[in-house]
């Protein structure tokens, strides 16, 4: 008889490894996808945070000392007040404004995501579930937005959206805007996979059993199948997520997204790239660098997750 | 084979009809146009005069007609901001978009395909581990951050490359081109690579999982057993066998290219139809906007036809079909 040894507790990650989740399994293996998910939290966080991080408010003209206008990376201004990351041609911290910057992309990004959730699911769910002209007309028009890039598509509902509204609205509406033509632009990729995943599902025993016991259709593709159906559109969800942040600050680069009262990341890369051939390079990079590593962060997390959620794969 | 031609082509004509619409309700029913030609204190009659010149008092399917007809001439209608017919504007802007496409096409599927066949065939080493790493860092970043990042190095830093404008044109008849002069090609070589690289590296790496996919075949096994050179059974049986995924894609890809080009020419302020599309969404230019839409979606509907008939070359199945 062995004598009871005292059980060490095993270490985490070893725990992980072993777990029936292939969620945690593969994120136990990868360096890069624990590196990715690190770098996304942190951003995330400091977006949250940004207010209380933040050492003035960037876009409260009050707040700016005109007199530390270009200090360098580190230095102190005229006025005595240190600036981490310098500060741009009006004495704004660029620090700040990178938080700031940061917060909006996010709040972009995840309205975005939301509202192309909020189109795609429920017309996906319908054709798939009903087919017949509901089905056709859906498909048609999918496939004819698909035929164009999303960045266009984008841009058309933007310029559609700014002639619509009257001229004093437009930069107060920018952010209702652009989060429209972001979510308008992606609904297809939903509609077109729930539709397919539904079609697939609805031939299910589980599904024929609530026919047979009398629930209603709205009762069987709420409660049923679209509970089934998560997976798929959590991927899709992450992947599009990444899309969305990259045509935010895309279209704000370009000049039609955020407006410089509202800067998001692009906003500040596009006002950044002035300062490129004067020498005032920390203007540029940091934003930049924050963009870099949000869209790669986000990307490597999406792609775990679809090589993760991924039946397929396994 | 020509049943599915005809087919595509019906298709094309029920898309461009949609845009047509979408096109025709932008430019009807968006913005004022007496307020944007007359300016804002012109008088009641004149404005009055002005809709009936532009038909806007007749009923909306006479008006979508008419617009239609006017398309199909070439009549777009003058553009708000700069008081000229949009189709000299556009004639004027389109050879530069059209330059870069091409070379950044070409170059795209080019060398996508020359690496695709070499990290496939070379799996193992260096150089092909170092690409496909770029790669995939390639794949998730932003176009105009590459473009940022190139005109630091190669403009700001080594001062070797201009990093806006076309340089020197050369002007052929109504197109003016910047293939022929020096400073053309110099100023050709950083937009081409902003625009270029993220397409080459989704073909590169479509090419190389193609190729890989072929090569475990037992078509090669057998090209392998009867002692075939191995340059003929990469070329001639595994790469010949990729091409059909390969021009789907790129036929694709060029397609966004164009689209993509808005972004390239912003960052490059390169004087094409793309800068022109931004300054008139900027400034709400509704003529503009909706002849651009047009001119986007009948260069789509070439492209996929073209994709259609390189399919006829590329897999000789659909010949005898």
């Amino acid at each position: 008889m062995t004598p009871p040894t005292s059980v060490a507790p095993r270490p985490v990650r070893r725990r992980w490894r072993e777990s029936d989740s292939p969620l945690l399994r593969s994120f136990a293996r990868s360096r890069t996808v624990q590196g990715a998910v690190l770098v996304l939290a942190l951003l995330v966080l400091a977006a949250l945070l940004a207010p209380w991080l933040a050492r003035q408010n960037p876009f409260d003209p009050a707040a700016l000392d005109l007199l530390d206008a270009f200090t360098r990376p580190g230095q102190e201004g005229a006025s005595g007040t240190a600036y981490p990351l310098g500060s741009d041609d009006q004495g704004r911290d660029v620090f700040s404004a990178i938080l700031y910057g940061l917060r909006m992309s996010l709040l972009v990004g995840v309205s975005a995501v939301a509202l192309s959730l909020a189109i795609g699911v429920p017309l996906g769910l319908v054709a798939g579930y009903a087919g017949g002209w509901f089905d056709t007309l859906v498909m048609r028009i999918a496939d004819i937005q698909l035929t164009f890039p999303v960045l266009l598509v984008a841009l058309l509902v933007f310029g559609i959206a700014r002639g619509i509204l009257p001229d004093g609205y437009r930069d107060d509406m920018a952010l209702y805007v652009i989060v429209l033509a972001i979510g308008l632009s992606e609904w297809v990729q939903y509609a077109r996979t729930v539709r397919g995943a539904v079609m697939v599902e609805k031939h299910k025993d589980y599904v024929l059993a609530a026919q047979v016991i009398g629930r209603s259709r709205t009762g069987i593709l709420v409660r049923h199948i679209l509970p089934n159906l998560l997976a798929p559109v959590l991927v899709i969800a992450t992947i599009s997520f990444a899309l969305a942040i990259v045509a935010e600050s895309t279209l704000s680069y370009l000049g039609v997204g955020l407006p410089p009262t509202e800067p998001s990341l692009g906003t500040l890369i596009r006002i950044g790239q002035g300062f490129l051939f004067s020498g005032e390079w920390w203007i540029l990079l940091f934003p930049a660098l924050v963009l870099l590593a949000l869209a790669l962060s986000v990307n490597l997390v999406g792609d775990w997750l679809r090589d993760a959620l991924n039946p397929r794969l396994q | 084979m020509f049943a599915h031609l005809l087919r595509r082509l019906g298709q094309s004509v029920l898309v461009l009809l949609a845009v047509s619409l979408v096109s025709f309700m932008v430019f009807r029913h968006i913005g004022d146009p007496t307020i944007s030609l007359l300016g804002e204190d012109a008088s009641l009659e004149d404005r009055q005069a002005l809709v009936s010149r532009l038909g806007f008092d007749q009923p909306v399917p006479v008006q979508y007609l008419h617009y239609v007809g006017n398309v199909l001439q070439g009549e777009f209608g003058i553009s708000y901001r700069l008081k000229r017919p949009v189709t000299e504007v556009l004639a004027e802007r389109l050879p530069a978009t059209l330059e870069l496409a091409l070379v950044a096409s070409l170059v795209a599927v080019l060398g996508g395909v020359a690496l695709g066949v070499y990290t496939a065939i070379r799996r193992e080493g260096w150089f092909s581990r170092a690409l496909m790493t770029v790669s995939l860092i390639g794949v998730s970043l932003p176009t105009f951050l590459i473009g940022i990042g190139l005109i630091y190095l190669f403009a700001v830093e080594l001062r070797w490359l201009p990093s806006f404008g076309r340089g020197e044109t050369v002007k052929i008849g109504g197109w003016t081109t910047g293939l022929l002069t020096a400073s053309g090609w110099a100023s050709l070589v950083l937009p081409v690579c902003t625009l270029a690289l993220f397409k080459l590296t989704l073909i590169m790496r479509l090419v190389r999982a193609e190729m890989l996919e072929a090569l475990r075949t037992d078509y090669v096994r057998f090209a392998r057993a009867r002692g075939l050179p191995e340059r003929r059974i990469h070329y001639g049986h595994a790469l010949r066998n990729t091409l059909i995924p390969v021009v789907t894609i790129a036929g694709l890809q060029i397609g966004s290219l164009i689209a993509f080009a808005i972004v390239t020419e912003t960052v490059f302020q390169w004087p094409g139809v793309g800068l022109l599309f931004i300054s008139s969404i900027q400034s709400v230019d509704v003529p503009v906007i909706a002849a651009y839409l047009l001119l986007i979606a009948v260069l789509y509907v070439c492209i996929n036809f073209v994709v259609d008939l390189v399919y006829l070359l590329v897999d000789p199945r659909l010949r005898r079909a």
